[in-house]
């Protein structure tokens, strides 16, 4: 296969769509419409590493497709953010299709044609973000993702699946469509432009008030980034089945927020701008307190996908305090949280999952003494633990390294202090778990139910190793991560 | 000056009294007698504003050179047929009405329409619980 | 022919209205209905395409010239204007044959299609003409049939409904007749084009001024705008269901185009924005239009209803651009009349096919539908998410501009309260999705099949025409912004 890149570019937006028809036709035969999605997984992964190794070669490739009102287009470029971001959710989208199959067969889930339509549809919205090369190709794309995995939310049909959907759509789709679209027209009519732009698109002269306040919308309007007080829809995202919380509120809805916060951060505002704003002290508090209460929340939580929802919210702020440090390294630390959390946080839903399909247990304190029957999976939430937390031999290290560093650049004293302590809440909420798996008892009670335990199906397990091992080699092997996020500020002077 | 303007008193007085009918009787047929009242005070006040001081109707004469203008007349033929359509519909949408709703009073009408609102839903509640 | 055009796009339904008389059989009279609105809406295109390459179509009726005898005056405005409405009347009459045959008793439908061909006429005259008369006369021609289409539905409410529309719009006319005369007695002239002449010289007078106010409120009753808008959420809720379709597109885009015909031509802009406080006035009464009724149509059990308000809030989405008094806002105003008409006659359509299967229209009973008539279910969904304004939908193109505009003026806290408005449409438009796909179908209840494919063809057609006009804006934006470029004299 030897397409230009262009072709590739496109494609790699369009296949998860063209999947989608795919799956509809073969949906009465379970075995040839999984195997559509791994295909099409396994095509759309070649196609995004083809990419990056072009993009490694400093080729660069733009894409136009339409123009919807004069200057308002829809067209795509590829930069290393994107780049970044592309690898992580294809990458993440073939494993977690293995996961779901071993998940989805053993719950004996209903409508799982809808479902897998669905999950498609919202990898090609993230492809579609992730390569989009103006503000409102990505708005489209960014609503589009949170049309299509709103099926996915309230996939069991029950009040509470409806409730939570209503919370999940109501927030997502308000803040978008109250703040976020007005700063994007906001922004088109103060720069007159919206595409994205190394140092940003404002004048040097922009009024800084203006500026202020459409960065305000920009942070409260893309609630994808759970930046409180926006927050509410993610827990509520988690009455989905597992494979749905774990890539899309783990990783590629929650992603696409940060994603699109960074975009505006470094290609709208641009870091020198961004620095001077009058906004910017406040949202970076904002930041540090949600990525504090969230982590307090996190820890009165029993529900093992509720504690999982919380502390992705706190990691979140971490992300989000990085692009408005508005130094260099605190949008590398960023960009290489962005995929350190990936691994770590799709590690820990895999195996809530695969706790809740074998063991049918979702409450931490019924989780005691788990380890025994289920070693390997609670050996991989542990190193996902360690990972989330930042301490080596993990990969999460390497990017609360560089966002401390970032902090300290500032001279933000007390968001340094923010993140010491968060970490400390982080091993008080995580490491408890695995803790009590190994080394306390049983309560005692049904001692016949907890012996006939087993491990999760083998197709679920494989995806948890092997996203295990992507935290541990983020670690060992960080190179190459380190400079795809690094290439992000390269033409700033 | 009042006198000057007598016609634009009528006028007034008649779409008053017109307006007035509309709102604040309860009786269908009451409100488009008040109706009608509203737009002939209309055409009143085109027929009067086209009549010029000692013109004759427009008919070519001889040694009359001064006519009233046609125009608006003319104009206010057309409007007094929509007048009468208008009655004509109205008039038979009261009869309907009553027909439908054994009375015509807006009050009844409203009460009765709350009702058959309250009824559906409760139909459409028992087939719930059916 | 091509001359004749214009005279063609208003005679050609009126004509057909009564030979639908002779032909009797309702299956015939359906079709030769079609064919006449059909041609209409072929008549509409060779007009349109006239004006935007030649400019203004200037047609002298029986060959009496322009000041004496009555003028037909086709410019972007007009052209635009009866597009829609001929486009429209031609999608809805498709399925007008299949609907009314459970709605309405047969010996009546050969009336219905009298009725709906002159409402058509009126429609089409109101706009082509260059008559301020005329425009009354027409204006009452498609009232009155109106009056008589909405008593059809088979419900007693939509004889009250009727009446009271009958009362609300006879007041209306008669104070547009009123200013009408008044505009006359000052100029001597009825001509709209000479009436923008002369009024200049005489504007300083009281006369002047009450006239201006008589055509604003009875042109303001006529378009619902709130709080004149009482009788509107009955007529379209009671109202045969291809009525409602048709009306809810063109009835109040037809009011709105009077509007701007007599703010921006007759009057003048500078002469309308200055006499009276219009921007305050518009933005205020769309402001609080669109907030009022979006949150009362949340609370509606009738789906009809729910539709009927949003389309009161939709109004106040026009009357903002208006009030803008730019340019910028004046496109964004045409827009939305466009696309106004695409979403709520696909919406109101969908909805007609749903009575067709269910004989109701209540959301109790809409349990389930989405897996029963998928279609249709998905046509209400996207004709819902265009009103919300989500991208690639033609809601969002109007809203783009709408936010523009504002913004150009520099009133920030209306652009968010015009965001938040749309808002209060997620509710109430995701109250129908839900119901619709998460709730089981009741049992008991005898599950109904997808609509005929005579209501799944136009339905799709124009919903079809939303997402291609939402991505695809070249023919209405460049139509709409030059339009707006002419009515303010800037030459484009």
């Amino acid at each position: 296969m030897n397409f230009s890149l262009e072709v590739m570019l496109q494609l790699a937006i369009v296949i998860p769509l063209l999947t989608t028809f795919g799956i509809i036709a073969a949906g009465k035969y379970p075995n040839i419409r999984e195997s559509i999605t791994i295909t099409a997984s396994i095509i759309l992964l070649y196609i995004v590493i083809n990419l990056y190794q072009n993009i490694l070669l400093g080729e660069t490739v733009n894409v136009f497709w339409w123009e919807i009102i004069p200057d308002l287009a829809i067209s795509f470029s590829i930069e290393p953010l994107g780049m970044l971001f592309a690898l992580i959710a294809s990458f993440l989208w073939l494993i977690t299709t293995f996961y779901a199959i071993g998940y989805m067969r053993s719950h004996e889930e209903e409508n799982q044609t809808r479902f897998y339509t669905c999950f498609a549809l919202a990898i090609g919205a993230v492809m579609g973000i992730a390569f989009s090369d103006n503000l409102f190709t990505l708005f489209i794309f960014y609503e589009v993702l949170t049309l299509s995995t709103y099926p996915l939310v309230t996939h069991s049909g029950t009040e509470k699946a409806k409730q939570g959907g209503r919370v999940y759509l109501g927030i997502l789709l308000s803040t978008s469509i109250a703040f976020f679209l007005l700063a994007i027209v906001g922004t088109w009519f103060v720069a007159g432009t919206l595409d994205f732009k190394q140092g940003g698109i404002f004048d040097t002269n922009v009024d800084k008030t203006v500026a202020g306040a459409l960065l305000v919308l920009f942070i409260f309007g893309i609630g994808k980034a759970a930046i409180m007080p926006f927050h509410r829809w993610l827990p509520a995202a988690m009455v989905a089945p597992t494979p749905v919380s774990a890539l899309l509120h783990a990783v590629a809805v929650v992603k696409a927020g940060v994603f699109t916060i960074l975009k505006v951060c470094v290609f709208i505002f641009g870091l020198d701008l961004l620095a001077v704003l009058p906004t910017t002290q406040f949202l970076l508090y904002l930041a540090g307190a949600s990525v504090l209460l969230a982590s307090i929340v996190a820890m009165r939580q029993d529900n093992l996908k509720a504690r999982l929802a919380y502390s992705t919210i706190s990691q979140l702020g971490y992300i989000t305090m990085g692009a408005l440090l508005a130094n260099s390294s605190g949008v590398l630390g960023s960009s290489m949280h962005i995929a350190t959390h990936a691994f770590g946080k799709i590690t820990l839903f895999f195996c809530a999952g695969a706790i809740l399909v074998t063991a049918h247990k979702s409450k931490i304190s019924e989780m005691r003494g788990l380890g025994k029957q289920m070693p390997l999976t609670m050996i991989a939430f542990f190193i996902a633990s360690l990972s989330i937390i930042g301490v080596p031999p993990t990969g999460g290290t390497w990017s609360k390294w560089f966002l401390v560093m970032g902090t300290m650049e500032a001279q933000q004293w007390t968001l340094m202090v923010v993140l010491m302590l968060s970490s400390l809440l982080n091993i008080a909420y995580l490491l408890p778990i695995p803790y009590h798996a190994f080394f306390s008892n049983t309560l005692g009670k049904e001692p016949l139910a907890q012996t006939q335990i087993k491990e999760a199906p083998w197709p679920s397990l494989l995806a948890i190793g092997i996203t295990t091992l992507g935290c541990l080699i983020l670690f060992v092997y960080p190179q190459p991560l380190f400079d795809l996020a690094s290439a992000i500020l390269a033409g700033r002077e | 000056m009042i006198l000057g303007l007598l016609n634009y008193w009528v006028v007034v007085v008649l779409m008053m009294c017109g307006l007035y009918i509309v709102i604040a009787h309860g009786n269908l047929i009451k409100k488009i007698v008040g109706l009608a009242i509203f737009q002939t005070s209309v055409f009143i006040f085109y027929i009067s504003m086209a009549k010029v001081e000692g013109g004759t109707a427009p008919i070519l004469a001889d040694g009359i050179s001064q006519y009233s203008n046609p125009l608006p007349h003319v104009l206010i033929l057309t409007a007094i047929v929509v007048g009468i359509a208008t009655t004509a519909l109205g008039l038979a949408l009261v009869v309907r009405i009553k027909e439908a709703y054994g009375s015509i009073e807006e009050e009844d009408v409203q009460n009765l329409d709350n009702q058959t609102q309250v009824d559906s839903q409760q139909q459409v509640t028992e087939g719930d619980q059916a | 022919m091509i001359a004749h055009l214009p005279i063609l796009q208003v005679i050609i339904p009126l004509m057909a209205a009564p030979l639908c008389l002779l032909l009797r059989h309702p299956k015939l009279v359906w079709l030769f209905s079609l064919l006449a609105s059909g041609l209409a809406f072929i008549v509409s295109i060779l007009l349109l395409q006239q004006v935007m390459t030649s400019g203004v179509i200037s047609y002298e009726f029986g060959g009496w010239e322009a000041p004496w005898g009555i003028e037909y005056r086709i410019d972007k405005l007009n052209a635009f204007l009866l597009l829609i409405i001929s486009a429209i009347s031609t999608v809805v009459l498709i399925a007008a044959q299949t609907s009314i045959e459970k709605e309405i008793p047969k010996e009546k439908h050969t009336l219905f299609y009298v009725l709906y061909l002159l409402s058509l006429t009126g429609m089409l005259g109101i706009v082509s003409t260059g008559d301020a008369f005329n425009v009354f006369v027409f204006l009452e021609i498609s009232s009155l049939s109106a009056y008589a289409l909405i008593a059809l539905g088979n419900d007693r409410r939509a004889l009250w409904a009727s009446f009271q529309y009958l009362i609300m719009g006879t007041i209306g006319a008669t104070f547009i007749l009123i200013g009408i005369g008044l505009m006359y007695q000052m100029t001597g002239t009825l001509n709209m084009e000479d009436l923008s002449q002369r009024l200049p010289e005489v504007e300083q007078t009281r006369t002047v001024f009450t006239a201006f106010v008589f055509v604003i409120v009875g042109v303001c009753l006529k378009l619902a705008l709130f709080p004149l808008h009482l009788w509107l959420p009955n007529a379209y809720a009671y109202a045969p269901s291809i009525v409602t379709a048709f009306l809810a597109a063109t009835a109040t885009k037809v009011a709105i185009y009077l509007l701007i015909r007599f703010t921006f031509t007759v009057f003048g802009f500078s002469f309308s924005f200055a006499t009276l406080p219009l921007e305050t006035l518009f933005l205020l009464l769309g402001l609080v239009g669109i907030f009022v009724a979006s949150s009362v149509a949340i609370y509606q059990k009738n789906v009809k209803h729910i539709f009927a308000y949003s389309s009161i809030a939709q109004v106040g989405y026009i009357i903002v651009g208006l009030s803008t008094g730019t340019v910028m806002g004046l496109t964004a105003t045409l827009l939305h009349m466009f696309n106004h008409a695409l979403m709520k006659g696909a919406i109101f359509l969908a909805l007609g096919a749903v009575v067709y299967r269910l004989g109701n229209i209540q959301l109790s009973s809409f349990h389930g539908l989405g897996r029963q008539m998928p279609l249709t279910m998905a046509a209400i969904v996207v004709g819902g998410l265009s009103l919300i304004g989500v991208p690639l939908t033609v809601g969002f193109i109007s809203k783009w501009y709408l936010l523009t505009a504002l913004l150009e003026k520099g009133w920030w806290p209306v652009a968010i309260l015009i965001l938040l408005g749309s808002l209060l449409a997620v509710i109430y438009v995701w109250r129908i999705i839900e119901v619709a796909y998460f709730k089981a179908p009741l049992v008991g209840k005898t599950p109904v099949k997808e609509a005929p494919l005579l209501f799944i063809i136009p339905i799709w057609t124009l919903i079809i025409a939303n997402i291609y006009f939402g991505i695809d804006t070249r023919l209405s934006v460049q139509v709409a912004q030059s339009a707006a470029q002419s009515l303010f004299g800037v030459s484009p």
